[in-house]
């Protein structure tokens, strides 16, 4: 048996403690946003924030995640409550096909509450280990710089 | 003491400060007007590009997300932190002003054009070994680089080390200026490898051991430690779970990892880039020379380690290793099957004395070296804590077998972990 | 999600016999798909689709409580089409977007549009619902008409709202009451004048947006269903790998396994759970062992190895006028490897198979010939099947999609009754998906003595660019089969829209000019279309010839161009772009380089005129695209900043095919199985500013543009990349170790 806090919320799931986190998230507790894109750790569409750092759900296994605290995309925000990061892509109509852009949103997520004013190289050496077929770079990158300037995500202590 | 002896002495300690001075107080070299581009032929730069990979005079001089050869990377030293120099043909903050001549004296003698002496975090007592035509065209190369204006911050250094005429000390012990002769007795490829190896590749300067005052102890290659990795000895590469040949050193150094060995890591990956850039056969020149160096094999009687019941923390381990890394290392994964890859079992930093390497790796992984295809691998600090990477190291080492466990990994790793914070 | 399938309403397409009782046609009569995947034109007068779905009801109805169900054959591939399509029917129908149902395409529910390709999506579908919509609009207005008892030309409509002028007000649903929607539309619309438009032309924010940002079940890798179960397959090693022994056993034993399908080379395992899926097709890959097939060609000389192959010769263009003596002539030869299409979400599928009904939920790009295809594997009658459309990540043409579809299918049949979802994995998604051709092509130029254009001599040699199933044997999965089906014969796309010649002939006036495309039916590697096909490799050689010409010529690159250019719209994209790009302000600096190029796609479509600043990193090679600024003219625009999305997008993409993309493989089988083995474009070269400026036309037909951008860009790479290095490239891709100097 393995417990997971996902988005504050404490489950008890029994599983292979080496299944990934991503499929965890997926199909027992029916989460949505991590995807799963490569489960290398190429691509970055499986991000989830663990104890706040943005970690890739298909190379973290569930024996890993005991005692720790999971944040994705559904813990920030849902559609008639968008969370600040969540609003801004939406205002840039930041997505394509839009596969990626939930760990875009957790990356971003993680560099804001650790540096609530990163300059736009910073931003890009952040976004980097997370891929866009599509070519969405441009409006990820605008709408990470609103929501820096708005100041509207809280920096979190570092670890 | 009699009063002859007391001037004897004192004789000879004046003749050693007057010495002492003539090395501490090098005199500056007058500063040029930067060359322009067009004064060096293409092929003196071509030349002079395959020296400076060969030197891997980038991946120092080059910051994080830095311009090229700007300086201002900080190399950590058991002295202190030493900020590499901007060495574009910048006039104000590079060495726009260098004439081939200081230039040279920098090289060979480990002087700037200023007449400072160099700290040996620069390797002149290896680039002292290049020819007159290789530090020519090096000079070549770097001259028609873009110039850039940046300032590396200033060095932190233990005191008194800050002093540097007393460098000059340390060169009358360390430096031996100049080219050495070619063997005779050894083929064109074994010179031109030990060319390669002892000159402009350095590789000393980091798989020697170091005495206290930093300088490569005797018997050189006999390994050493950067960074917080293990440079093994390289003298050794026959006592690997599959011996080193020199195809394979040879396939190692240019593409950064060998079908029979894994993937350079850590401080190894960008000298590995650096010599792609260099042709082949400079490659496998230096692995001629390098396996000459060999001590035998260990001999087969070292029995290999009972096999006796997993331990927890092996099993864990195993748990760890087929949600984390079996999706790359795995028998049946892409990476292995149509990669070419070894199995971990065949991996130095898995056979090795210290779990170092091995556990470095996991926290780091891999950098890209992007755009171009390449080795690659995540990076685990943050998703798994000391105790799971000790499990995981536990299980590989238990599991290519043939060597005692480490003791001690959980500990190990808490260090390394903290030794790697900036 | 699971809707039935209203069979009243299908044996009631009564207009062409071909359409009903499908079924009940010999295989043959599948045939009667075009290229295109659809069914033969009912009636060419008509707008868009409505030529091959005349019915006015197929495309929309209207229910009691005056909400609307809109239908379209097409697909939202993540381009935004499902919104920009609700716009034009929420426009011409005088109804909120919000009141309106949008169905995409489902074999059970919508018209047959064939395929979303082609940048077809809106120009077809969109005209056809631009049509309907205000057909139908008319048809609740005498409706109205004749309950409110007022001539129909006195009332208003407005947001689902029929107004008589003394106030009187009926809503829809009303006023669709004795209105028969089951009719066939007419040659002649109502429609709403554009400088009406008050939904067209906005940029209405997408309607699937807010659910992919906040984890909504968006793509059918999200789909769940009662009972599902996962899994997983297991491919050849390589092209032509036989199967010699596997250890079904061994794998059946292990946790959650429910079975272990074998039949000829075609391996797949289902488990409860999915990584214990995952698990098992671990163990099931290692334990196979097979017998190599054919080597692949070295990738070192594929292009002599692909022009040694038996061709198809096509005359494109082929344009004799007065000859005038060359003063120069420049030739040259251009290349561009095997690309892969790169989909972020390997493709994902589920198929139920119950009480003798197989459901597909596939990504794939055309639902019809789909199921044709699937019906003919499983010899199930067609409409037995039917394929749901439901997104996946965006393929840029043909993926995995339809194999994936398949498996699921064979799978499904393998486990009656129960939903199966499989999924790919990256390593099979890269190495068997149908990639973009390896094409080279050949290009000879003459200036006259007053430096004009006076000769242009083109040829390509290219596989295959369609090889989308309507046939089974074109499924991976059928191909497997111990009884395997064979592909048909590869076919060239018709011009004037073409596959490898897409975009081969100028649309530059030259006297002179022939084009030719040497068509290879049959190539070592497995190839389909992406996204703009020949022509980005084809604009690439003709842009970068341009450029070379004007050279040359001692013409600046873009008046040499407009020099060349008799087409009005053609003319104010380049103008546009140039004037504000500040083209004529460019100032030399050194390892610095612009580039100019211009496309219309297809010359037939959309107008991309664009202009980009690089910056060449000499020591590593590196190059920094400073800034990119595009001019396009698409028609009348539906949604701006839809538009300005798919542009950005497709220059960004171009730029990564153009710089940094290559398929890995060797003689033993495809290398490039993950990112680390075909490295795109990441962050850290994704370039610093880009400008779209959109020319909006209102009330001109619609432009396909989705595509249209990836050509130009690569002509103004390649003219940027020479300006700054002085040495002129034409192989693509074009950065590398090269640059350094």
């Amino acid at each position: 048996m393995n417990t997971l806090t996902v988005n504050g919320v404490r489950h008890t799931l029994d599983l292979d403690p080496s299944t990934p986190l991503l499929y965890a998230l997926r199909n027992q507790l029916e989460l949505n946003g991590a995807k799963f894109g490569c489960g290398l750790g190429q691509c970055g569409a499986c991000t989830v924030l663990l104890d706040d750092q943005p970690v890739f759900g298909c190379l973290t296994p569930m024996a890993a995640c005991e005692g720790r605290s999971v944040r994705t995309i559904e813990g920030l925000g849902n559609a008639e409550h968008p969370g600040p990061m969540q609003a801004s892509f939406i205002k840039h109509q930041a997505a394509q096909c839009g596969y990626c852009i939930a760990g875009m949103v957790m990356r971003a997520q993680a560099l804001l509450e650790q540096n609530p004013q990163p300059n736009q190289a910073q931003i890009r050496a952040h976004m980097e280990p997370n891929l866009c077929r599509c070519g969405t770079h441009m409006r990820i990158i605008a709408a990470i710089s609103e929501v820096a300037l708005s100041r509207q995500v809280k920096p979190r202590s570092k670890p | 003491m009699k009063r002859t002896t007391w001037i004897w002495a004192g004789g000879a300690l004046a003749a050693g400060c007057v010495a002492a001075a003539a090395w501490m107080l090098q005199p500056s070299i007058a500063a040029v007007a930067p060359p322009s581009p067009a004064e060096f032929e293409p092929a003196a730069i071509a030349r002079g590009a395959r020296v400076v990979a060969q030197g891997d005079c980038m991946v120092c001089h080059t910051a994080k997300g830095g311009e090229p050869y700007a300086g201002g990377l900080a190399l950590r030293t058991p002295f202190g932190t030493i900020y590499t120099t901007n060495i574009t043909p910048d006039a104000a903050t590079g060495i726009g002003g260098w004439s081939l001549a200081a230039f040279t004296r920098a090289l060979r003698h480990g002087v700037a054009r200023d007449g400072h002496l160099l700290y040996p975090a620069f390797p002149y007592i290896h680039y002292t070994r290049m020819s007159t035509a290789d530090i020519g065209d090096a000079y070549a190369y770097l001259m028609t680089r873009a110039p850039v204006a940046a300032r590396a911050p200033d060095n932190e250094l233990i005191f008194p080390l800050g002093f540097r005429p007393l460098l000059a000390g340390w060169n009358l012990l360390y430096l031996r200026p100049g080219p050495e002769s070619d063997d005779a007795a050894q083929s064109v490829e074994w010179n031109r490898g030990r060319y390669l190896v002892d000159g402009a590749g350095h590789c000393a300067s980091c798989h020697s051991t170091l005495d206290p005052i930093g300088g490569e102890r005797s018997p050189a290659f006999s390994g050493g430690n950067i960074d917080g990795w293990d440079a093994p000895a390289l003298t050794a590469l026959l006592h690997a779970p599959k011996p080193w040949t020199r195809e394979q050193l040879a396939l190692y150094l240019r593409h950064g990892w060998s079908p029979d060995h894994g993937a350079a890591a850590g401080p190894m990956s960008p000298v590995a880039h650096s010599l792609s850039q260099a042709p082949a056969e400079d490659a496998e020149a230096m692995a001629t020379y390098l396996m000459s160096l060999q001590a035998p094999a260990a001999p087969a009687a070292t029995p290999a380690p009972p096999a006796g019941p997993q331990t927890a923390q092996v099993m864990q381990g195993q748990t760890l290793f087929n949600g984390a890394c079996a999706s790359c290392h795995g028998a049946a994964a892409p990476m292995m099957a149509a990669g070419g890859r070894p199995p971990l079992s065949l991996s130095g930093a898995v056979a090795g004395a210290s779990p170092d390497n091995l556990i470095q790796t996991m926290l780091n992984g891999i950098p890209w070296t992007h755009p171009q295809p390449s080795t690659f691998m995540p990076a685990f600090a943050a998703s798994l804590n000391d105790a799971q990477i000790a499990s995981i190291a536990a299980y590989l080492r238990a599991d290519a077998g043939r060597r005692p466990a480490w003791t001690g990994l959980e500990k190990r790793v808490a260090d390394l972990r903290k030794e790697n914070q900036p | 999600m699971t809707e039935t399938v209203d069979l009243r309403r299908r044996a009631m397409l009564g207009a062409g016999v071909l359409v009903v009782g499908f079924s009940l046609l010999p295989q043959r009569a599948r045939a009667e798909f075009n290229a295109m995947g659809v069914p033969a034109v009912a009636n060419k007068a008509l707008a868009g689709s409505l030529k091959t779905n005349p019915m006015l009801d197929a495309w929309i109805k209207i229910a009691p409580d005056g909400k609307a169900t809109v239908f379209t054959g097409k697909v939202e591939l993540g381009t935004g089409v499902r919104t920009a399509l609700l716009q034009i029917a929420a426009e011409q129908l005088d109804l909120s977007p919000a009141a309106i149902t949008f169905i995409t395409g489902d074999t059970g529910r919508t018209p047959n549009e064939g395929y979303t390709a082609g940048s077809h999506t809106i120009a077809d579908s969109g005209t056809a619902l631009l049509h309907a919509a205000a057909q139908v609009r008319a048809l609740l207005v005498q409706g109205a008409a004749a309950r409110l008892k007022v001539d129909a030309a006195k009332l208003v409509t407005r947001n689902g709202v029929v107004i008589a002028p003394d106030g009187r007000s009926m809503h829809y649903g009303e006023a669709v009451r004795g209105v028969d929607l089951h009719r066939t539309a007419q040659v002649k619309s109502p429609l709403k004048d554009a400088s009406s438009y008050s939904v067209i032309g906005r940029s209405l924010p997408r309607v699937d947006i807010p659910a992919k940002l906040t984890g909504g079940a968006s793509y059918v890798q999200d789909l769940r269903l009662p009972h599902m179960v996962h899994a997983r397959v297991v491919r050849p090693p390589a092209y032509g790998a036989r199967l010699l022994s596997a250890d079904i056993a061994g794998v059946q034993r292990m946790p959650g396994v429910l079975k272990v399908l074998v039949d000829g080379n075609y391996l797949a395992v289902v488990a409860r759970d999915e990584w214990q899926c995952i698990l098992a097709m671990r163990a099931l890959s290692a334990g196979a062992k097979w017998a190599g097939g054919p080597p692949l060609p070295d990738a070192a000389n594929i292009h002599a190895t692909l022009r040694a192959l038996p061709a198809q010769d096509i005359t494109v263009e082929n344009k004799k006028g007065a000859t005038v003596a060359a003063a120069l002539t420049l030739k040259n030869r251009y290349t561009k490897q095997y690309v892969l299409h790169g989909s972020i979400g390997p493709s994902c599928a589920v198929a139920h198979l119950a009480d003798g009904h197989l459901t597909v939920w596939t990504h794939t790009q055309g639902v019809y010939p789909l199921r044709a295809a699937i019906a003919e594997m499983l010899s199930m009658p067609l409409d037995a099947v039917r394929c749901i459309h439901t997104e996946g990540s965006g393929c840029y043409g043909q993926n995995g999609a339809d194999d994936v579809a398949a498996d699921a299918a064979l799978i499904a049949r393998a486990m009656p009754g129960l939903p199966v979802r499989v999924q790919l994995m990256r390593d099979q998604e890269n190495q068997w998906e149908p990639y973009a051709p390896a094409i080279s092509s050949e290009l000879s130029a003459s200036l006259d003595a007053s430096g004009k254009i006076c000769d242009w001599h083109y040829e390509l040699w290219s596989g295959s660019h369609n090889e989308r199933p309507g046939n089974a044997g074109k499924l991976i999965p059928a191909q497997l089969l111990a009884k395997p089906f064979t592909p048909s014969p590869s076919e060239p796309m018709p011009l004037p829209e073409g596959g490898g010649d897409r975009n081969a002939a100028p649309l530059y006036a030259f006297a002179n000019s022939k084009v030719m495309n040497h068509f290879l039916p049959k190539t070592p590697l497995r190839t389909s279309a992406m996204r703009s096909l020949g022509a980005h490799l084809n604009l690439f050689a003709i842009e970068g010839m341009m450029d070379e010409l004007a050279a040359a010529a001692h013409a600046d690159p873009v008046a040499f161009r407009l020099r060349h250019m008799e087409d009005a719209r053609a003319r104010d994209v380049i103008n546009r772009a140039a004037r504000q790009f500040g083209w004529d302000q460019r100032k030399r600096r050194p390892d610095h380089g612009f580039g100019f190029a211009f496309g219309q796609y297809k010359n037939l479509m959309a107008y991309v005129a664009l202009a980009v600043e690089i910056k060449v990193d000499r020591s590593t090679g590196a190059v920094h695209i400073l800034r990119v600024t595009a001019a396009v003219d698409c028609g009348q625009g539906v949604s701006p900043d839809g538009i300005r999305n798919q542009v950005e997008g497709g220059i960004l993409q171009s730029a990564s095919w153009t710089l940094y993309e290559r398929l890995q493989f060797g003689p033993e089988g495809i290398a490039s199985v993950d990112w680390a083995s075909y490295p795109i474009m990441r962050y850290s070269n994704v370039p610093a500013k880009v400008d779209v400026i959109l020319i909006d036309r209102p009330g001109t037909p619609f432009l396909g543009v989705a595509e249209a951008a990836q050509g130009p860009m690569a002509g103004a790479l390649g003219n940027a990349l020479a300006d700054a290095t002085g040495k002129r490239l034409r192989d693509l891709p074009l950065a590398g170790a090269h640059l350094m100097s």
